[in-house]
């Protein structure tokens, strides 16, 4: 209970007294708790240094994507291919650097529409009452009955011409992945957010912080979000990994990036039929994908104690 | 709270005819016609393609062909099938055992292992059982069920050889070898599918339970002396169900939905498998009849746990 | 190769310098068909090889049950509703054409007493009718005999427009059937047919039964209940049929053929992928036949080291091609972009196009895409005079093609993209989603880009490219893209329709709601006359030397590019005798399948 509990006194005693001189801030204290967390910020270690690798990767691993060698086909890892080669012969470093910059955007961007969305579309409807509330329900339910795959084909024949043609090729399938993996993930966080809600706001402090005559606003923003974000955070540490999955079978659809651009998802997806000829092809890709999101939920555990001021460390 | 259950069930009427609306004309805008094998032989004429058409009433308006099946679905007709040109609810009827029996069961599982693990994992947060259930967790939901499903058939199937990974519906066999045969067939998709679930439950279980965990009253509850099961039960898990009701009435619907990655890996035939060959094949009534069905699920599981929130947080008022 | 070097290898045939599989290999080198050179050969004298079917089995059942894959499921058992070949194939377990093809081009009969011939007096010398003899004492599964007015039936049956069978391409030709007596029909058509085995024959040909069936004709005939319960006259019985999941059948005890069949039951399992398929017969061994393996080759060498079962190929009249757009898709006229109005910006100089022609590494595909299944082929005919291997007719050279362009005037700019009056060749290149197609896909991106040609890949996902929906783009008549890749089959034993795909009457437009076959929209004079011709001309070896004729203003314009002519894949068991055939369904002689032990 963020809101009315952050000045635990026991707690604060408890820190070095080098701290004492600052003032104290909760935005501080968290930041405090989250670096305690050990696995937390190992993580951001991690993260850091897999976003610099794609970043700063095709610089210093200059060998094209795309080059095809039938000589060295599903090569395993060598010092000319250190992740090995495809079916064609492509350097799967190369095409692994290259990936994982669409994977992680996508899988950050899409987590961030999805969760957004959710959190807007659950406080509003757990907060208000009678015919938002159903609407907005019947908006989830909606949602969640849409068969996915005709609406993906609706989607590309409907907007990817319009989209190419305001934002470029790439950029334009970009945003329409992130939209509509992000689209397609929210409504379980709405159900979530809005359920914390319902018992949240008849919970004593909120009742106290409305009898002090904190506005509607206030209410939602300080006193009952903080408090339902448990939930949120799992939920989008989650939709990160399934929106890297959900990537692959979009490419896979003819809805994502051209075929001959690679991704962690589509890699996968590719090596999965040489799974016993050439172990390595997916090895990486699966690799990767389970690093970022393990070091992705770990941060998210940090996030949630860091966000819960109860926790003794 | 009688008075609550009829307002949203009565309430629930017009909100699921405008979702059928809005699926209908959905797939009926959506690409594609069910006519593309036709369309790339040379041996079939155009003018057959043209013939179908008519004959499956699709070059009628939209607004036509939805009052069509509206009426004829209120009089308990779902039309039939494009593809196999067999009525729809037999289709779906013929596949509901095997998704109940897969789908089903692995939901169970997941359950069954999600809510103990998420509570003992909370209960001492980053302890040895906590990190590897995490670790579990992770790899459960950062690998996808196409390929968990590959992994267990080269190993149960191809290497050892225990397990066969091509599901039949009709096992020749009668008694308990029956049964036993069933049981094999299933184990492979059941533990996919249920781990895959599993492992995300169990996150937001952790997660739910840890949120309650540090509140006065549970502290209070311990102190007063309450046997720490006793705590964890009646005080923790029932105020931390919320999210996981929440949870499992968005997953109920899959268990008629079935499962298509996993139905396709392992050849089940199940809902799932219906719905995917349907929608390759553009076959819009069976697509119709089964996202309809499926909606109807979603309502009313949503229903269901808008009750239980009262029930599990008498707080929550009903309006 | 013209009218007379067909005639000189006929005469080496028939005086035996030259073997009769030999023969076939060569006209289908050259475009045509197995039936066709069947034929050619039939009507020059040398009759269809007598039935060579090899079984072993003394008498009929102790096999066990013969359990079949099919990763697609079929979804209906009425062969005039197929939708495609799995159905097809799944009919065949009940149903039975009065004649197949088999894998060299002969036709076979199976409920046909006779192939109809100039010798046996059944096949009129004018093309306008043919007399077929039924066998005698076949009965169907309910115990009622088979009879002519039951062919008679299939042909009212599919004629009828309201039935909306895909089996009426091959019999609206008939004008009248003559029932001569019970057992024997003489179909009359209403024009000269060179090609009078195509009705009641092979997969479109199966017969079902008049006597279930004949109160469910037209409007009426999805009611029909024996549309989900088959009664035929094949080898086994129907015991249950779940659409889309499986199909259980038992010997027919009374079957026509003595001795038939070795198998007790039969259990068809559908669904799930090709490669798991091909695990669960090649590497398990769980099955006995796997239907229609689309699998790299890589794999299934793979799988195949299981040592279970064996994949096997036969020959096919499939081609993966390559189309490149005649008309400009990037320019839209009257509301339809690749108008026939239009020329295309790049392709109008034959320079890029014999470049293209070279940019593309055949033997690659063929190595490292298709493996067995597929053999690579740029020209269906490169030198008239002599036939050779097919490896050795198309080239793939950077170099040469770098050099045309030179000399062509297309310059490398700045960004080393060629360029002529200012406008750089970039290309959208589309086909649909499928893994071998993805993989030529980037092979062939990466030559381009070595000639300087720059390339955007395109995939789209199958059911829509293939479907026939007038508004949407993305279908493959559409041709809103340069260049395209897709397979068109040649499910047909004869090439007329098959090559109807280039005449200027059926080019794709918006006119004809993107209903006509010819998707380049390639057009030529030369062509349609020779078209016109061949389907009237009755000596099959002069319409065979016009196909080939045909086949030649096509390819060598570089329009259209050929690239593999597809092998059709199967998995069988070890021990699984199997007569396979390109020219018809896998299942066709189902009857004759045994377990050597």
């Amino acid at each position: 209970m963020a809101g009315l509990t952050h000045a635990s006194p026991s707690v604060e005693t408890a820190v070095a007294p080098a701290a004492k001189k600052r003032r104290f801030s909760p935005g501080r204290d968290a930041v405090r708790r989250f670096l305690r967390h050990r696995m937390a910020a190992v993580s951001i270690v991690v993260l850091a240094l897999l976003a610099l690798a794609i970043v700063v990767g095709p610089w210093i691993w200059r060998v094209p994507i795309n080059e095809i060698d039938f000589t060295a086909r599903l090569a395993p890892p060598s010092w000319d291919h250190p992740f090995g080669t495809d079916d064609l012969g492509q350097d799967l470093l190369a095409r692994m650097i290259y990936g994982g910059r669409i994977s992680l955007a996508v899988g950050f961007a899409a987590m961030a529409v999805g969760l957004f969305v959710g959190v807007v579309i659950g406080a509003v409807a757990g907060n208000s009452k009678g015919p938002v509330d159903a609407a907005l329900m019947w908006l989830t339910d909606l949602f969640l009955s849409l068969p996915q795959l005709p609406l993906l084909l609706l989607v590309i024949y409907l907007f990817r011409d319009l989209l190419k043609g305001l934002v470029g090729p790439e950029g334009g399938t970009f945003v329409l992945i992130v939209l509509v993996i992000g689209g397609f993930r929210w409504m379980p966080v709405a159900r979530l957010v809005r359920a914390q809600f319902l018992s949240l706001r008849e919970k004593e402090f909120v009742e106290a912080a409305r009898a002090l005559g904190a506005s509607n606003f206030r209410l939602v923003t300080r006193h009952i979000l903080p408090n339902a974000l448990g939930p949120v955070i799992v939920a989008g540490t989650i939709d990160v990994a399934a929106a890297i999955i959900a990537e692959s079978t979009l490419s896979f659809l003819g809805l994502g990036f051209p075929p001959d651009i690679p991704t962690w998802g589509r890699l996968l997806f590719d090596a999965k039929d040489y799974l016993d000829i050439a172990p390595h092809w997916a090895l990486f890709a699966g690799g990767a994908i389970f690093l970022t999101v393990i070091a992705i939920n770990f941060i998210g555990d940090g996030l949630r104690d860091a966000l819960d001021p109860r926790k003794v460390m | 709270m009688g008075n609550y259950l009829l307002r949203r069930l009565i309430v629930a009427v017009p909100s699921l005819l405008g979702i059928s609306l809005i699926l209908f004309v959905l797939l009926a805008l959506a690409p594609g016609d069910p006519f593309g094998e036709l369309a790339s032989n040379p041996n079939i004429p155009p003018e057959v393609r043209e013939a179908l058409r008519i004959k499956f009433g699709m070059d009628d308006p939209i607004m036509v062909r939805y009052f069509r099946w509206l009426v004829a679905m209120i009089h308990g007709d779902w039309g039939f099938s494009f593809a196999s040109r067999v009525n729809v609810d037999t289709l779906i009827l013929q596949r509901i055992p095997a998704t109940l029996y897969v789908v089903g069961t692995a939901q169970l599982l997941a359950l069954i292992v999600a809510i103990p693990v998420g509570v003992l994992a909370a209960r001492r947060p980053y302890s040895i059982f906590d990190q590897i259930a995490n670790t579990f967790a992770f790899i459960g939901f950062s690998l996808p069920t196409f390929f968990t499903g590959l992994l267990l058939i080269l190993v149960f199937s191809v290497n050892l050889g225990w397990l066969p990974f091509v599901y039949r519906a009709d096992i020749p066999a009668t008694g308990w070898m029956w049964w036993w045969e069933n049981f094999k067939q299933a184990v492979m998709p059941v533990t996919v599918l249920g781990l895959y679930q599993a492992a995300s439950y169990t996150r937001y279980v952790r997660s739910a339970v840890l949120d309650v965990i540090k509140l006065d009253y549970v502290t209070t509850a311990r102190s007063k002396g309450l046997d720490e099961s006793k705590v964890i039960v009646k005080h923790v898990v029932r105020n931390a169900l919320i999210p996981v009701v929440t949870l499992v009435a968005l997953q109920m619907p899959t268990v008629f939905g079935g499962a298509i990655v996993t139905e396709q890996i392992f050849r089940i035939p199940g809902i799932g498998s219906l719905l995917i060959s349907a929608i390759l094949a553009n076959d819009t009534p069976v697509i119709m009849a089964v996202t309809f069905v499926f909606a109807c699920l979603v309502v009313l599981f949503n229903l269901i746990a808008d009750i239980l929130y009262g029930w599990l947080d008498p707080r929550i008022s009903f309006r | 190769m013209n009218e007379r070097d067909l005639r000189n290898q006929i005469a080496d045939v028939k005086a035996g310098r030259l073997s009769r599989r030999e023969f076939v290999q060569r006209m289908i080198a050259v475009g045509l068909t197995a039936p066709m050179a069947g034929t050619m050969l039939a009507h020059s004298g040398v009759a269809f090889a007598a039935d060579s079917m090899e079984y072993k089995p003394t008498k009929a059942g102790a096999g066990g049950p013969l359990k079949l894959l099919f990763w697609q499921a079929p979804t209906l058992l009425n062969p005039h509703f197929a939708n495609g070949t799995k159905d097809q194939e799944a009919s065949r377990l009940f149903y039975e054409p009065l004649a197949g093809w088999d894998a060299d081009g002969n036709l076979v009969p199976i409920l046909a007493a006779e192939i109809p011939s100039k010798e046996n007096g059944l096949l009129a010398a004018d093309g306008m009718s043919v007399t077929w003899k039924l066998k005698q004492g076949v009965k169907w599964h309910d115990g009622k005999p088979f009879t002519a007015d039951d062919v008679i039936f299939n042909w009212e049956y599919s004629v009828n427009p309201d039935t909306a069978a895909v089996s009426v391409g091959s019999y609206r030709g008939i004008k009248a059937i003559d029932k001569i007596d019970d057992y024997t029909v003489k179909l009359n058509f209403k024009q000269p047919t060179p090609f009078w085995a195509d009705p009641f024959v092979a997969a479109y040909g199966l017969i079902i039964p008049k006597h279930l069936f004949a109160d469910y004709i037209g409007a009426k005939s999805r009611e029909a209940p024996a549309n989900l319960k088959p009664v035929g006259t094949g080898p086994y019985v129907y015991v249950d049929f779940k659409p889309g999941d499986s199909i259980a059948a038992k010997r027919n005890p009374d079957y026509h053929q003595a001795n038939r069949p070795y198998f007790d039951s039969v259990e068809v399992k559908g669904g799930g992928d090709a490669v798991s398929a091909a695990r669960a017969v090649l590497q398990t061994g769980e099955y006995d036949y796997a239907y229609n393996l689309q699998v790299e080759d890589e794999i299934l060498t793979k799988l195949e080291a299981g040592g279970q079962g064996k994949a096997q190929l036969t020959v096919t009249g499939h081609i993966e091609y390559i189309a490149l757009n005649v008309t400009d898709p990037w320019t839209e006229v009257d509301g339809e972009r690749a108008s026939v109005k239009t020329k295309h910006p790049f392709f109008t100089d034959p320079a890029v196009r014999k470049a293209i022609n070279l940019l593309i590494d055949r033997a690659s595909v063929q190595k490292f895409i298709y493996g067995r299944a597929g053999v690579a082929t740029a020209n269906f005919l490169n030198n008239p005079e002599r036939f050779r291997s097919p490896n050795n007719k198309f080239e793939f050279s950077i170099e040469k093609a770098n050099l045309i362009l030179e000399e062509a005037g297309w310059k490398k700019n700045s960004s080393g993209v060629r360029e002529k009056d200012g406008k750089p060749i970039k290309l959208v290149f589309q086909t649909s989603i499928n893994a071998p197609r993805q993989k030529n896909q980037a092979i062939i991106k990466q030559a381009f880009q070595k000639a300087g040609i720059e390339v955007e890949l395109k995939s789209v996902v199958a059911s829509v490219f293939f479907s026939s929906d007038p508004a949407n783009p993305d279908t493959y008549p559409h041709f809103y893209c340069d260049m395209e890749m897709y397979q068109t089959t040649m499910p047909q034993a004869d090439p007329q329709f098959f090559m109807n795909q280039f005449t200027s009457w059926e080019v794709a437009s918006k006119e004809n709601k993107w209903q006509g076959r010819n998707i380049s929209r390639w057009q030529n004079k030369d062509y349609d006359e020779t078209y016109k011709q061949a389907s009237s001309e009755l000596d099959p070896v002069k319409r065979a030397a016009l196909f080939v004729k045909l086949n030649d203003l096509v390819v060598q314009d570089n329009y259209i590019l050929p690239e593999i002519n597809r092998r059709n894949c199967i998995g069988l068991k070890n021990g699984m005798v199997a007569n396979k055939s390109g020219w018809d369904n896998d299942l066709w002689q189902i009857a004759n399948w045994y377990r050597e032990t």
